[in-house]
């Protein structure tokens, strides 16, 4: 629906080979284990399973029993286990558990362990310190990529942003650079790679190396994708961590979509059931209103539905013929129309209860200050009677971020009565919480850093010039600053209103907030791609922690390109927070297609801009932050529209499908965007809140 | 040592790894078909032992390579792994061109190569225009891992070999020299899963202190092991690693969060006394402290709670019976517990909310809010009223609401309070727009049109007539007002 009409924008490439190639490989996989067999899946594979595959699938494979992750198996088990998981060392003492009882009690059976994405070396290693090593088998089910629209590519790893943002851990970097292999196997060579952010970076040289060695040969392939936008999350969160006001953020906010679908309960449906509904841009109703502001939503939903009449009233007086053309043609679209409009105002009504119970207006209001920068005080006094009350413990601390992050952290007085505060009402094991969203660079203090200088300093005795540099590295990422609001003016994100703004024909990329914000990561995508490159960006890079890079031809050896870069691009924000990320914005803005056409990719040729790394000054307080490169890389490759780009983590932005927007920009890129995990504020936050374990 | 050296050699040379790799000639096709015949009548014999089959007919990826890693990382194990071994490469020197076979057999028409990327095969299938190898490229690769058997990698090239998930053996990076260059160049991979393997190498075969020192200047690396070590719950050692980091903090931490796993809370509590003297900053351990006291509070009141419940004593219980236990909950939520259960008590008892509301120096705003809640559930309205009321020195009264009038009269409507008391204290409510609006939400109509009088708009008071019931006292009142001669109206 967005994409009809727009000239300019290319097809979206097929991403259903990604589901079909998973699915033979999935096949193939269950096959290396002949006959009968249980299936044990990790509950967090089996939405994306379910995208993949069905259980006819599964069954026409010999897959008798499907059990869940931390189920034992029941008596009438087969003999033989398959196990369907994430490489996670809990998982490996399940599995190790079952193994052991069963050679307990003499009961022979083969075990096989399927990884997917990838195996990890400490997971063999827990294998083999239960002493199960050798009793199962391992493979790798290569699925590195799930289509969840026809423009939002999820790798679905949402542990990516607390292990990387949080633990420092690179283990999902090889597989982001592999997932980017496939992709520019398939829809490549990509004739430019943009980012910003040192995982998005470190991922990048991986998938370099990668592709080097890969010896493709992609000459005479024609590319679908023009251009590659690696992004962390940490440069842009506080859109994620803004409420969203578009309708599919909403959704996701309210009822939480999950891996492109949603359970609307009872009080959606009118009715005693739950549905599962997909949402996505072949939904017709939902297609249209994902994008729009949530005030625009009920007026087009009411237009749809007197439409809806309209055309079930003209079967009166119809003759018998008509009658019969009609119910044959007509009358089962109606009803799936009627059915999707239903559930959908069904979720209006939901989120507006809701939202009206929390107190929505005052809680936009006390966002936009903050975004602003305007009566700090009383915001603060906003978000302390939030807590005070036991509103939600998730959304009082996303208040907190964002107060943190839009302040460069709390003064210490403010952040000591906060977190008391939050301790007394919301439970005291919400220590570990602080510390952690601490350690993120999400919520500090504004003295923070002078520990870790003294670290640092002491460490930086130790050791010679080499060694040293990589320890400012690694400080420079635990000790961010968010500097926002030097950025957003900079960048211009706060727009200036005269008036009202009109939520009808949005003039910028702001509208997805309502006015109040343009999307950080969004605004970023479209200066650098106006530029084709980062040069003029320097103040902002800088204060962005650098990080930066743009190359051209990232085709490696042998990928040429001959053709001039497609107007797609992918946007690949790594991290998490895709939901946001990903629809939105960002790009909205691409201005000249020829622009495009003139940018030949020419082999690894370096931007000047790439390696200028920033050197970080020591001691900077904060902690890590960094990672959300992965978000970046959701590439946005087509040239889409401007519609639609992709904001962090943050919901779902759909700009895309505001015609206004389009109109603005008609030579617009179309964009792709390639996510590890949509994400938004309730996530984010649930990252860090410590679980019991 | 030398044995493993030894067992090594044997097995890299072993006719498997061959059978891996698949060379360049053109004629894979009729080879895989020749060794698909070869292996279909090595079966039967195969068939015997099962085991065997079951760990050559991997889809791809070597598996015995795998285990030789492990080997390789488990340093010289010898024992049940040695047997494995040789069953394994008894096994593989069986059916050499086996691996080869193992994927035709199946889904022949789809796969012919190394599982990783055997299912971009299909694609080409799919894709006209694009050839095999534009999705398969490693299928024609193999020829230079031949000599990568020879086992002398460079750690450059180990590292990247084992970010393609390939096996290597660790076990030649004997000097510490070669091992710290090792997990340098892991570090400069970017690969997390080869970072971790390499650690266990070097936590395996180095002793501690060194380890530690090594990784106090390696940030990258340190944080990886630290996951590592909690993700498998090595805590002493964790702990041992942050003490010697002089971490304190999080050694602190560390060992607070166990507590989340305790679920007998005699025992929670027990554990959460220890944690006070543990090196928190000063205001954490104010925090512990607090943790420890309301748990301790919470074990008393839940006794005594659910005894008084149980005999069925007391009416309160009986009318509102306990929906949880208390324990675990936060301090307003047990401060809204005994506001409800417990609000008339002696400060003296545990129960009581001035006893919580001093013991953990609760704020004033915080308790308003909370016993005003937990009063208003209860309908006990002279409670409210008495809550929102101070006297001053001369014994005036006076209404005060630390949190704003119009949060308390929201929280008042929840609990259905009646008009009468909503009323009272909408009118308190200063912003005048705002007592307006919620007046009329409410339907408070003396405070609507008294405002409005007070406001001097004709207007609005004459509209709102309307929205009075007739004949009503309201009603009379709005006359009465609107006929006032002594009232200067603004409009």
């Amino acid at each position: 629906m967005a994409l009809a009409g727009q000239r300019d924008a290319p097809e979206p490439p097929d991403f259903g080979i990604l589901k079909r190639l998973a699915q033979d490989q999935l096949v193939y996989l269950l096959e290396q284990l002949p006959g009968r067999k249980d299936l044990f899946i990790e509950a967090d594979l089996m939405s994306p399973l379910d995208r993949i595959a069905n259980v006819s699938i599964l069954k026409q494979h010999d897959v008798d029993k499907l059990y869940k992750v931390e189920t034992r198996p029941g008596p009438g088990a087969s003999d033989q286990f398959c196990f369907l998981v994430r490489p996670r060392v809990r998982t490996m003492r399940f599995i190790a558990d079952i193994v052991n009882a069963d050679k307990m009690s003499g009961r022979s059976r083969k075990y096989k362990i399927i990884f997917s994405p990838q195996k990890f070396y400490a997971c063999e290693m827990v294998l083999e310190e239960e002493g199960v090593f050798g009793d199962v088998t391992c493979d790798e089910w290569s699925f590195y990529l799930l289509p969840l629209d026809e423009d939002i590519i999820s790798m679905e790893l949402p542990e990516f942003f607390r292990d990387y943002f949080l633990e420092g851990d690179h283990r999902w970097i090889n597989p982001i650079a592999r997932a980017l292999q496939l992709l520019s196997s398939l829809y490549g060579p990509f004739g430019r790679t943009y980012g910003i952010g040192r995982c998005a970076k470190m991922s990048y040289e991986l998938w370099r190396d990668l592709e080097e060695e890969s010896e493709s040969e992609g000459q005479g392939r024609k590319p679908e994708i023009g251009h590659v936008f690696l992004m962390d999350r940490d440069t842009d969160y506080v859109t994620a961590l803004c409420s969203q006001v578009v309708y599919e953020g909403l959704v996701d906010d309210t009822f939480r979509i999950k891996c492109g679908s949603v359970d609307f309960g009872p009080d959606v449906t009118s009715s005693d059931k739950s549905i599962k509904v997909l949402l996505n841009s072949q939904d017709k109703v939902f297609s249209q209103i994902r994008n729009e502001h949530f005030s625009r939503v009920f007026g087009f939903l009411s237009q749809k539905s007197r439409n809806l009449q309209a055309q079930y009233d003209r079967r009166r007086g119809m003759d018998i013929k008509q009658m019969k053309d009609f119910v044959s043609q007509e009358l089962k679209g109606l009803k799936q129309e009627h059915r999707l409009l239903s559930l959908h105002i069904g979720a209006c009504e939901s989120i507006m209860k809701k939202k009206t119970k929390q107190d929505f207006q005052e809680t936009i209001k006390a966002e936009h200050s903050l975004l602003e920068g305007f009566d700090v005080r009383e915001s603060t006094s906003f978000i302390e009677e939030h807590i005070d009350r036991q509103v939600s413990p998730v959304e009082s601390l996303r208040l907190m971020c964002l107060l943190s992050i839009t302040e460069n952290g709390l003064i210490p007085k403010d952040y000591r009565s906060l977190k008391t505060q939050y301790l007394q009402s919301y439970g005291p094991e919400h220590l570990l919480t602080f510390h952690n969203l601490k350690r993120m660079g999400l919520l500090t203090e504004q003295s923070a850093g002078e520990t870790l200088t003294a670290v640092e300093s002491k460490v930086s005795k130790l050791v010679t010039d080499r060694a040293a540099g990589k320890i400012t590295d690694a400080f420079n990422s635990l000790a961010r600053k968010s500097n926002f609001r030097a950025i957003s003016k900079k960048l211009g994100l706060i727009p200036r209103l005269d008036g009202e703004y009109d939520l009808k024909t949005p003039r910028d990329m702001a509208y997805v907030f309502g006015g109040a914000y343009v999307p950080l990561s969004c605004k970023i995508i479209e200066q650098v791609l106006e530029r084709r490159g980062w040069q003029g960006l320097e103040e902002v890079v800088r204060l962005l922690n650098g990080n930066e890079f743009c190359v051209s031809g990232t085709g490696g050896p042998g990928r040429r390109g001959r053709q001039p870069a497609r107007p797609t691009a992918l946007c690949v924000p790594l991290q998490t927070a895709l939901r946001g990320t990903a629809r939105p914005a960002s790009p909205s803005v691409l201005s000249s297609p020829s622009s495009w056409a003139a940018a030949p990719s020419r082999r690894s040729r370096r931007c000047a801009s790439w390696g200028r790394r920033e050197v970080g000054r020591p001691g900077e307080g904060g902690e890590r932050a960094g990672a959300t490169q992965l978000e970046a890389r959701r590439a946005l490759r087509s040239a889409l529209c401007p519609a639609s780009g992709a904001h962090g983590p943050a919901v779902p932005v759909p700009p895309a499908a505001l015609p206004g927007h389009r109109r603005a920009h008609p030579a617009g890129y179309k964009f792709i965007f390639l996510t590890t995990a949509i994400t938004n504020s309730a996530r984010m936050m649930e990252a860090a809140i410590e679980a019991k374990a | 040592m030398s044995r493993v050296r030894a067992d090594e050699e044997e097995y890299w040379h072993s006719s498997k790894f061959r059978a891996f790799t698949f060379d360049d000639e053109d004629d894979e096709l009729s080879q895989l078909k020749e060794s698909k015949r070869a292996v279909n009548s090595l079966r039967d014999i195969v068939d015997d032992d099962d085991d065997d089959l079951e760990r050559v007919s991997w889809s791809g990826e070597p598996v015995g390579s795998i285990s030789w890693s492990i080997k390789e990382t488990a340093s010289g194990s010898t024992g049940s792994l040695d047997g494995r071994d040789s069953s394994l490469q008894k096994g593989s020197s069986s059916y050499a061109a086996l691996p080869k076979q193992a994927s035709s057999y199946s889904l022949s028409s789809l796969f012919k190569g190394r599982s990783k990327l055997s299912s971009f095969q299909s694609l080409s299938d799919a894709l006209t225009d694009t050839g095999v190898k534009n999705y398969a490229p490693e299928l024609r690769r193999p020829k230079a891992e031949y000599k990568d058997y020879s086992s002398d990698w460079s750690p450059k090239d180990t590292v990247r070999r084992m970010q393609r998930g390939k096996v290597c053996s660790l076990e030649r990076f004997r000097s510490l020299q070669d091992k710290l260059v090792l997990l340098d160049e892991a570090v400069a991979g970017h690969d997390g899963n080869v970072i971790t393997a390499v650690l266990i190498f070097l936590k395996r075969t180095l002793r501690r202190e060194i380890l530690f020192r090594e990784l106090e200047v390696r940030q990258v690396a340190l944080c990886h092991l630290i996951y590592f070590l909690r993700e498998t719950g090595e805590q002493k050692f964790l702990l041992d690693l942050l003490r010697f980091l002089d971490r304190t903090e999080e050694v602190a931490l560390s060992q607070y969060r166990e507590h989340l796993n305790i679920q007998d809370v005699e025992k929670r509590r027990e554990f959460l006394k220890g944690c006070i003297g543990l090196p928190f900053s000063a205001e954490d351990t104010s925090h512990i402290q607090d943790h420890y006291t309301l748990l301790e509070r919470q074990i008393i009141i839940e006794a005594n709670d659910r005894h008084l419940e149980m005999a069925g004593q007391s009416e309160l219980f009986r009318k509102y019976p306990r929906k949880a236990s208390i324990l675990n909950m936060p301090l307003v939520t047990t401060l809204f517990y005994s506001c409800f259960y417990h609000y008339t008590e002696a400060e003296g008892m545990f129960s009581s909310p001035t006893n919580l509301k001093k013991t953990f120096k609760i704020p004033d705003k915080q308790y308003v809010l909370t016993a005003l809640a937990a009063r208003a559930k209860l309908r006990a309205w002279g409670d409210v009223d008495a809550l929102l009321t101070t006297k001053n020195w001369l014994g005036y009264t006076k209404k005060k609401a630390p949190i704003g009038f119009h949060r308390v009269v929201e929280i008042l409507q929840r609990n259905n309070a009646p008009v009468q008391v909503l009323q009272e204290y909408v009118r308190l409510v200063e912003d005048v727009e705002t007592r307006l609006n919620l007046a009329t939400k409410y339907k408070c109509h003396d405070v609507v049109i008294e405002t409005y009088r007070d406001l001097k708009d004709r207007i609005q008071l004459t509209a709102y007539k309307c929205k009075v019931e007739r004949g009503s006292a309201e009603e009379e009142k709005i006359h009465s007002i609107l006929s006032n001669t002594q009232i200067r109206w603004k409009n």
